[in-house]
């Protein structure tokens, strides 16, 4: 078949053909081959430069490094806050064979909490395996010792040093300073992420919260070599030193000097004795804030070493309120706090003077009407003039003259006074408080202004609600005699590496539309009349002191008393009582510091209120073993 | 000088054989080919433990199949040519029916059925790397060279049904290397010139025709070699981190496990098919130039001892495995620098993998054979 189909195969030149084909293949491979070499010489030699830079860009990152948060300071270099070391517990979970057993084995050791569990387990179900997860923010330093003895047993779990912030005097000064807490996603989308790309905390409150961009500082940035998931692996990388740009250090963030000062603080604080209030000082001629004390308190070094879900719940559940700052956000019917302002300007508008009496009976009847506005002393104080009225705080004075004085009037010059709009304090979020006009009414009641509107207005009462710190802001206002500052918690900066400060000027935000000295005269000698007249109501408090001072009590109601019913402190809730306020300044004729009390539910504002300022007063002006 | 020692001296023929040489010739061993492949091992088995993260358990594992391999080729260069001409055509029909086995009941693995598990596992395909051109090789032999009209149709068959069953896997690249092995025998019985190129015309066409059959993974390999930048992070990362590789490797390379591209995972496949980026990157181009020397080092040989051979069939059977040996070298190479689309062929003897590695061998074994079984005239 096979001869048939072809002929005798010739194997001579069917080997001279293979031989020639053989040839052709030989050189089309030395071409193809020329080709791959072409291509490599071009790879390795011509564009060696291009891809080696590609070749480091692929594993050196820059790292951000996080800057030292600034410290805070009271006015005289007292620390607040600042940086500890701590150390925290981490897992890394790809060097962890049982990552459950290992977690019951901590939690049997007290080192992780059996709730926190769940969540540690989505932590590490979620992220990079070779990436640490955080079990405990702060170890004790008993923990540590323990841990360290068993860390045998525990492959893939050690303790980490870190710096956290740490406020060692708690909570005395938690609602001035505020604290820091772990960042959020919330947190990233006001800040700006590149600077805060090492950083784990960030301020939440306070001064910690509106100074966050001077007292974070600027991260630096270092190189790492890392693989291609990511994970940073060490490496020498001194051969790379000449083609990247060097490593910045981080730059620490701002110091910054409180203008409170601790001591005047603590005594603010153990005055108030952890009943539910606040205390604001002054200093009237700068606007700087002397002490800032809401009560009662927390401890913000819960928040910086980060606290579980149970703890948190327990603070914001509690019935006594302690995040809540009443310093600046609590807002309250001033009382009769706001009378020595009503006084001056009813002497402006000419709505009284000086010789102006009035019958005080212990109640007052609105002109065609039978409604009964009540003083405070059901026995009533006779005749009075505007000095008395001060004194006594006589209620019926102010509800006659509150119809001459007018509602445009007290809002006017309360206006003035600071109260009604936020003070301006360098703390964010303080509450605007209401200092009511005919339009607010008509905007917020819809309805129109009334007679009786205004009679309670004249107390501080009815739709008033004014701040502890608007208080103080409006009592320093008296204490100038008109000038009112811009209230501010920061005296100072100060760059931690050259130590230059930079101090914060007073800041004069407005004046007090009264030029007649012989008005202010009055007004602050019937405030000082209040403490060491003979009639004052809080002479029990300010009598024999040292020193001359003006003060005028308040007490602000909680609800209202029925008109035929008497209050009976005894037989009202302790909820229910009276709020106790008091307003002082002194020494009245060289003004150094002015301060608003406020106690919830103290029912007295010369018998409760009034005796915390005297401490704080006797404290700033030097005669703390007096007031004993 | 006299006459006779003269001559003496030019007929190598005369002299006699040196121990060793006779030793190597009774186990039918190619002393040049067996060096050069020993050497390509060698150099291969010091990237693969860089490429594997210095483990010294997958560099054993890589030895001991390079061992099975070895052992392979030492026994298939014990059967004379005739013999295994003899068997071709059956070694050829099992591997057709293996691979409708595999299309029918072969296990699926990485989206293709390549798999067969009678006893061991292994993919019918390796057998037909040899059983194409051996049985190309087979039909030529008794043939008229170069091949007529109605051989050419023959051959045709027995090339594409095979590559279209695998192709249908679907395993493209192996199929091109099975086509290739197959029309390599063809070119060399003498395939006219003529034809050749008119088939390359015809090739335009056919391209076209190919690309409508391709699947979508196939073609966004052909779209991401014409442009690697379109999508750095899908298909086209490969290519970019291998072209980094190679490129960063400079003349001299980085040093041995020193590179960064291989060792910090951002070359994919690093032990496997792009293995020759790392040998770039580690050796630089004197590296490379060292591997391809000794690759043309044993393609040389394998040509040399084709046209050494005493029959057509060793003749065609032997130009084919060198030359497709090559087709391997050069699909890689160029694949790995971004020359050609990734089509998944591993660089051989070097790439991390088995199978491949013992089909290989054993073509070696065939060569050995083939050179060592020559019937020489006596002296």
């Amino acid at each position: 078949m096979a001869s048939l189909l072809s002929p005798i195969k010739d194997h001579h030149s069917e080997r001279r053909l293979f031989l020639g084909r053989v040839i052709f293949a030989s050189v089309l491979a030395v071409v193809l081959l020329g080709v791959v070499i072409a291509r490599l010489v071009q790879l390795q030699v011509v564009n060696y430069e291009f891809f080696t830079e590609r070749s480091i860009g692929n594993r050196v990152r820059m790292e951000a490094v996080p800057p030292i948060r600034g410290l805070v300071f009271d006015r005289r270099g007292r620390v607040l806050a600042e940086n500890v070391p701590a150390y925290q517990l981490e897992l890394i979970p790809e060097q962890v064979a049982d990552i459950d057993d290992t977690l019951s084995r901590l939690a049997s050791m007290g080192l992780v909490e059996t709730d926190d569990i769940p969540r540690i387990r989505n932590l590490i179900a979620s992220g990079p395996r070779f990436k640490p997860v955080t079990l405990r923010l702060r170890m004790t330093d008993e923990e540590v010792a323990n841990f360290a003895i068993q860390r045998p047993r525990f492959p893939g779990v050690d303790f980490r040093p870190r710096l956290i912030r740490s406020y060692p005097h708690g909570p005395v000064v938690a609602h001035a300073v505020g604290y820091v807490g772990a960042l959020s996603e919330s947190d990233l989308e006001s800040l700006d992420p590149a600077r805060y790309a090492a950083t784990g905390q960030t301020g939440k409150t306070g001064i910690e919260y509106s100074f966050e961009s001077s007292l974070h500082g600027d991260p630096g940035l270092r190189h790492v070599v890392t693989n291609a998931r990511g994970r940073v692996v060490p490496a020498d990388t001194r051969d790379l030193e000449e083609t990247l740009p060097s490593d910045a250090h981080p730059s620490p963030g701002d110091n910054l000097y409180l203008s409170i000062d601790l001591d005047l603080q603590l005594v603010a604080w153990n005055a108030l004795e952890g009943r539910r209030g606040a205390v604001v000082a002054m200093d009237p001629w700068s606007g700087e804030v002397l002490a800032l004390v809401s009560s009662p308190s927390f401890d913000p070094n819960q928040f910086a070493s980060g606290m579980t879900t149970s703890e948190f719940a327990v603070l914001q559940t509690d019935l006594e309120r302690p995040l809540f700052n009443r310093a600046v956000v609590g807002t309250y019917p001033p009382g009769s706090t706001i009378k020595p302002m009503l006084a001056l300007a009813a002497l402006e508008s000419g709505a009284t003077n000086l010789t102006r009496r009035s019958m005080c009976i212990g109640h007052w009847l609105l002109p065609n009407s039978t409604r009964r506005y009540r003083d405070w002393r059901p026995e009533g104080h006779g005749e009075v003039d505007l000095h008395d009225a001060i004194e006594q705080s006589c209620d019926v004075y102010f509800y006659e003259i509150s119809g001459d004085l007018g509602i445009d009037n007290m809002h006017y010059y309360l206006d003035q006074f600071g109260l009604g709009h936020p003070t301006g304090l360098d703390v964010v979020g303080e509450a605007s408080g209401i200092n009511p006009s005919r339009d607010w009414k008509l905007q917020n009641r819809n309805d129109a202004w009334r007679d009786g509107d205004s009679v309670n207005i004249s107390i501080g009462q009815g739709f008033m609600l004014a701040t502890p710190l608007q208080l103080a802001s409006g009592t320093s206002t008296l204490a100038t005699r008109g000038v009112r500052y811009q209230p501010h918690l920061v005296a100072a900066w100060e760059d931690p590496l050259t130590g230059e400060r930079t101090l914060v000027r007073p800041r004069e935000v407005g004046r007090v539309d009264i030029a007649n000295d012989f008005y202010w005269d009055t007004v602050i000698d019937a405030m000082n009349g209040v403490m060491q007249g003979e009639r004052g109501t809080a002479r029990a408090i300010g009598s024999g002191a040292p020193y001359r001072m003006a003060g005028k009590s308040g007490t602000a109601q909680v609800f209202s008393v029925p008109e035929e019913e008497e209050y009976d402190e005894d037989e009202v809730a302790e909820r229910l009582r009276d709020h106790a306020l008091f307003i002082a300044f002194a020494p009245v004729d060289d003004p150094q510091i002015a301060v608003a009390v406020i106690v919830e539910n103290g029912s007295s504002g010369s018998g409760v209120a009034a005796p915390i300022a005297r401490a704080v007063m006797d404290q700033h002006l030097g005669y703390n073993d007096a007031a004993q | 000088m006299p006459l006779s020692e003269t001559s003496r001296l030019l007929t190598r023929k005369a002299q006699p054989l040196t121990d060793f040489a006779r030793i190597m010739r009774r186990l039918h061993i190619d002393g040049p080919l067996l060096g050069g492949l020993l050497l390509i091992c060698a150099l291969g088995l010091a990237v693969l433990y860089s490429a594997v993260g210095e483990s010294m358990r997958l560099t054993v594992n890589q030895l001991v199949r390079l061992g099975v391999a070895l052992v392979a080729m030492l026994v298939i260069a014990q059967f004379p040519p005739d013999f295994l001409r003899r068997w071709t055509p059956w070694g050829y029909l099992a591997g057709l029916i293996l691979l409708l086995l595999v299309l029918t009941i072969g296990e699926v693995g990485q989206g293709a059925q390549r798999w067969l598990d009678i006893g061991i596992r292994f993919q019918p395909s390796e057998i037909m790397k040899l059983a194409v051109p051996m049985f190309a090789a087979w039909y030529m032999h008794d043939r008229h060279m170069p091949p007529r009209a109605g051989a050419l149709i023959v051959l045709a068959l027995i090339i594409l049904v095979p590559t279209f069953l695998i192709a249908r896997q679907p395993d493209l690249g192996t199929a091109l290397l099975i086509a290739a092995s197959g029309i390599i025998v063809v070119v060399l019985a003498g395939l006219s010139i003529k034809l050749m190129i008119a088939m390359g015309v015809l090739a335009v066409p056919g391209a076209m025709v190919l690309w409508h059959f391709m699947q979508d993974y196939q073609r966004q390999r052909v779209l991401t070699l014409l442009d690697p930048d379109s999508d750095p992070l899908g298909a086209g990362y490969n290519i970019i981190q291998s072209k980094i590789a190679i490129g960063s490797g400079g003349l001299f390379g980085k040093g041995w496990t020193n590179g960064s591209q291989a060792r910090l995972e951002f070359l994919p496949e690093r032990d496997t098919d792009f293995i020759f980026a790392v040998l770039g990157e580690e050796f630089g181009l004197l590296g490379v130039l060292t591997l391809l020397s000794l690759y043309v080092f044993v393609i040389g040989r394998g040509l040399y001892i084709a046209t050494q051979a005493h029959d057509t069939f060793s003749r065609l059977l032997a130009g084919s495995i060198s030359l497709t040996f090559f087709v391997y070298v050069f699909v890689n190479t160029a694949m790995v620098s971004g020359l050609v689309p990734v089509v998944g062929v591993p660089l051989p003897l070097v790439s991390f993998g088995g199978t491949s590695m013992v089909t290989l061998m054993a073509g070696f074994g065939i060569l050995m054979s083939i050179h060592s079984h020559r019937k020489l005239l006596p002296h």
